[in-house]
């Protein structure tokens, strides 16, 4: 590990901070372009499992960059990692909360709301649709994505942890009696 | 945003460590709400609400978001500073112990075909929560729009995701305009 690296680590994630319109899920493509692509720090399989921990474990989806921060170098770049995700775009909500609060209700705000939803709304389908070709080596994903969303969207109130674990309970089913 | 009295950092840091250690599958937002504003009455519901809105607007995670809004509310900057800090504290020790026992569990057989499955898990809820956000673009030319180009540009051609922002924020938000409406103040 070495500075040039957390030094990249910074700049590649500080820019998507700013740009993560809609919350985590926006980044997970331009993720995967720059550290699996280019950069080439971890393989396609291991962003696809930070992806899986991030999601299993408590705390925000951006928790996610802290995860790539560490594989790639260790607890510096974790730490790195999440100054980068998190202190631009944190910055900002700080700025405009002044300006925010003291105009509620006025018709920017609505006008912002409602640009703005639809972009991250595509953004997310943009990430959800990265990591889909990720994890589809066979059928059985593929209808673990599908099923899931289905489900979900009929019972919204099933805890996600049931969800994981029944996912990565057929994975393995699937494993051991093949 | 008058203070009936000042909310001590410790305070703030306690009540955010709390909601981010057991933080699952999001629904934060209206956590944060029913612990400042319910619970512990640091606010007043008028004074919360704005920051709903900002947390879901701005870049970032809305819960962070939503968390930097009632710190900088409670205590100026040092509060916003408390309250991002204590709700990630404790979730980075615990996803870097999971990352690095994830590390010494690699070898073992089938373990991996098992995180596929996980993360196919994962991605079906994120999909669900994509159809959640899609379904209010729907009767909306423009929105529908928007959300399809966005999709495409980063999602099928790649580009990079800044300068799809810098294209398609302004262009989406003055599509919005005519139709964004001001709110009765309450």
């Amino acid at each position: 590990m070495n500075a040039e690296t957390l030094i990249r680590i910074f700049t590649i994630i500080a820019p998507l901070s700013l740009a993560s319109f809609g919350g985590a899920s926006s980044i997970y493509a331009p993720m995967q372009h720059e550290v699996v692509d280019i950069e080439q720090w971890i393989t396609a399989r291991e962003f696809l499992d930070l992806f899986a921990i991030s999601r299993a474990m408590p705390g925000p989806g951006s928790l996610f960059c802290t995860l790539v921060g560490w594989q790639v170098a260790g607890f510096a770049g974790a730490v790195i990692a999440s100054i980068a995700i998190y202190l631009p775009s944190s910055i900002v909500v700080y700025g405009v909360g002044h300006v925010w609060s003291r105009h509620r209700g006025k018709r920017w705000h609505n006008a912002l709301e409602r640009g703005l939803n639809p972009l991250g709304a595509g953004l997310l389908f943009a990430g959800v649709v990265t990591l889909a070709k990720l994890a589809s080596d066979g059928f059985l994903p593929i209808a673990i994505i599908g099923v899931v969303c289905a489900l979900n969207v009929w019972k919204p109130k099933i805890h996600p942890v049931i969800f994981l674990i029944s996912g990565g309970g057929l994975c393995y089913a699937a494993y051991a009696f093949a | 945003m008058d203070q009936t009295r000042r909310v001590p950092l410790s305070e703030i840091y306690r009540t955010f460590f709390v909601i981010g250690l057991f933080s699952f599958g999001g629904g934060l937002v209206s956590w944060i709400y029913r612990d400042t504003v319910d619970v512990r009455k640091w606010m007043s519901r008028e004074d919360f609400l704005p920051g709903v809105a900002l947390a879901q607007v701005m870049p970032g995670v809305s819960s962070t978001n939503c968390a930097i809004y009632v710190g900088q509310i409670l205590r100026g900057w040092l509060g916003a500073l408390t309250a991002i800090t204590a709700m990630l504290s404790g979730p980075f020790v615990i996803s870097l112990a999971a990352a690095w026992a994830y590390k010494s569990l690699l070898h073992i057989p089938g373990f991996q075909e098992t995180m596929v499955g996980v993360a196919a898990a994962a991605i079906g809820m994120l999909m669900r929560t994509g159809v959640e956000a899609a379904r209010p673009q729907i009767r909306d030319l423009s929105a529908m729009a928007v959300m399809i180009a966005s999709f495409l540009a980063v999602g099928v051609f790649r580009f990079p995701l800044v300068p799809v922002i810098c294209v398609m924020g302004p262009i989406s938000v003055a599509l919005a305009w005519p139709k964004a409406k001001a709110e009765a103040a309450e």
